[in-house]
């Protein structure tokens, strides 16, 4: 096992808890996909385990070590975070954006090498988008940016990557290009925690489902066997089918009209 | 931007300082022949030649001293001007316009006024400048805002506050001594500047450059927001803390001894990432040759363009703002 979490609730103001009691591990080259309804949680959750907020109650041990006793420098060589998409105010070269991910592993004084691009290139190569490097980070697209992201994040060399939702703000097919690359990045050994609306991502990518509804329940479990119709118009308060499409061999949930 | 084109602008960069160096050092009310110059460099070094002693003494005692403040204050300010652009991540601030550069001057109108000398000048306008950059960010936080326009506001604020507040102090200063040193301090000229002052602000001089250059590529991390930084291994308070007291004392160096000059610190960093990116490993250089050579050409006009010599806000003003005006158009407005 990887990291832990344990027992974590988190609140903003006394009294009215966000997350309440949840615990799940995440082990190695596992892919697991946080679902619920808006506001319940999912992004808090994910700052948890990024140590951007520290939880009221309970602790995330990452290999052993309790998270809240590390350093920001011994975190991120084990964990990246690949937040929302954003606008920069300043347009970096894609490259010189992607290197920023060995800051970890660079000292205060010192600037990136070559041995250190060098990692950002084969990153945006394992993204498959060498020909962005010397592009401006605002000049390329919303899909092109969430991979240089994903970049970055690899360059970092950590063993576990979040992601605030990785397929909002693109087009269809942006969007599966980016859970098949979440996908091979698990395949190559690196953890994924990802946030997403779309049940449907949560079963192309299999793996574990950790769910938070709106009372506060808390499920975790092999997608499979998680998610089913019943659970899902439960957690989204809609209407909602799972079907197995047998042309495709796969279950996917659909809304039977509106 | 490939690395020799980088060496390349560099290298020009340098080219171009040296020769607005060697135009402001030749031009004046004196002689403006190159030769008057050079004669009195030679008689300076011993060898004897044929020269108006007078013109040895503008040359070492007031020329030289005087283009060197230029330089020595064009890239202070328009350095610390990119670090706070580049750790508020928003191209719109500047030492100026957050307020620092008011808040400095509060402080070096206190020291005068307290009759102290250069020294207790730069510690005070040290303090006020940081004082004034702790409430314009103090502001946005209070009202959970962290758009670029509220920085902006924030700093309208307290840079207005601290106007008026030093217009109350030259209120109350004695009219025939403080007032007129104030006044005079405070309007931006490097008329009686001395190299006893330039050598007072050495050391933040030294000590802004060495550690800004240093911290250049944290720069860019701590551009990307709170969230990417924290995430990237960066304890972001400190080094946040550490490159805005950087950025504040050379603010405060440069108005300790030539009072506020406006525009140069806005506009400098913008025209520096027109030429060589945003990326600051690269356009922090660039700003402080930038800023050294459009202050030193500044200074020179401001000599030279009138039998009395114009303000230097005036002139950074005049020239300044149509020429922001210019960088904008370039870069398409391409600001959010």
């Amino acid at each position: 096992m990887l990291a832990e979490i344990k027992n974590i609730s988190f609140s903003y103001e006394e009294g009215h808890s966000i997350l309440r009691d949840i615990s799940f591990p995440i082990d190695k080259g596992q892919i697991i996909t946080i679902l619920g309804p808006n506001g319940v949680g999912k992004t808090t959750l994910l700052n948890c385990i990024a140590n951007l907020i520290t939880p009221t109650v309970g602790e995330i041990m990452l290999e052993g070590r309790a998270l809240n006793k590390m350093s920001p420098k011994e975190i991120a060589m084990k964990v990246a975070f690949v937040p929302q998409l954003i606008v920069p105010s300043f347009s970096y070269e894609v490259l010189s954006y992607v290197v920023t991910g060995c800051a970890p592993r660079i000292g205060t004084f010192e600037k990136p090498k070559k041995f250190h691009y060098d990692i950002a290139r084969s990153a945006l190569e394992q993204m498959g988008v060498t020909h962005i490097s010397h592009k401006f980070y605002t000049h390329i697209s919303g899909g092109e940016r969430q991979l240089a992201s994903i970049a970055r994040a690899l360059a970092q060399r950590p063993k576990i990557i979040l992601m605030d939702e990785p397929t909002a703000h693109l087009d269809y097919g942006n969007q599966i290009k980016v859970l098949k690359i979440i996908k091979k990045v698990t395949e190559d050994g690196f953890s994924a925690v990802i946030t997403t609306h779309n049940p449907d991502h949560a079963l192309l990518l299999g793996g574990k489902v950790a769910a938070l509804s709106q009372n506060g329940q808390f499920v975790f479990g092999k997608s499979e066997e998680v998610i089913s119709g019943e659970f899902l118009s439960m957690l989204y308060d809609t209407d909602l089918h799972l079907y197995h499409i047998s042309d495709i061999s796969r279950d996917v949930c659909v809304v039977p009209t509106i | 931007m490939k690395k020799s084109t980088y060496a390349l602008t560099i290298l020009l960069l340098f080219v171009l300082l040296f020769g607005a160096a060697l135009a402001g050092i030749c031009v004046g009310r004196l002689s403006t022949n190159p030769m008057d110059v050079l004669n009195a460099i030679k008689s300076k070094l011993g060898i004897p030649v044929d020269i108006d002693e007078a013109m040895e003494i503008v040359v070492f005692s007031i020329r030289i001293p005087r283009v060197l403040a230029s330089i020595i204050i064009g890239a202070m300010l328009s350095l610390s001007g990119a670090v706070y652009q580049g750790v508020f991540r928003n191209p719109l601030v500047s030492p100026d316009i957050l307020g620092v550069s008011s808040g400095a001057s509060v402080g070096a109108a206190g020291a005068i006024m307290l009759g102290m000398g250069i020294a207790g000048r730069q510690v005070f306008a040290f303090l006020g400048g940081i004082i004034a950059v702790i409430i314009a960010t103090a502001i946005p936080r209070l009202l959970k805002n962290h758009s670029n326009l509220m920085l902006v506001l924030s700093g309208i604020i307290v840079g207005g506050f601290l106007s008026s507040l030093l217009a109350i102090m030259k209120f109350i200063a004695e009219e025939q001594t403080e007032l007129a040193t104030i006044v005079f301090w405070q309007m931006g000229s490097f008329a009686n500047i001395n190299l006893k002052e330039i050598f007072a602000i050495g050391p933040a001089f030294f000590l802004g450059m060495v550690l800004l250059i240093g911290l250049s590529w944290r720069i860019n991390i701590l551009s990307f927001g709170e969230i990417e930084a924290k995430t990237l291994g960066m304890d972001v308070k400190k080094f946040r803390g550490i490159i805005i007291a950087c950025a504040s004392l050379l603010t405060a160096a440069a108005v300790s001894i030539s009072g506020t000059v406006g525009w140069i610190g806005l506009v400098i960093p913008h025209l520096a990432r027109l030429i060589v990116g945003s990326d600051h490993i690269k356009m922090i250089p660039v700003t402080v040759l930038l800023g050294a050579i459009f202050m030193c050409i500044i200074d020179t006009m401001a000599r030279a363009l009138m039998t009395v010599e114009i303000p230097l806000s005036i002139l950074t003003g005049i020239i300044g703002a149509p020429f922001y005006a210019l960088l904008l158009y370039w870069q398409k407005a391409n600001i959010s």
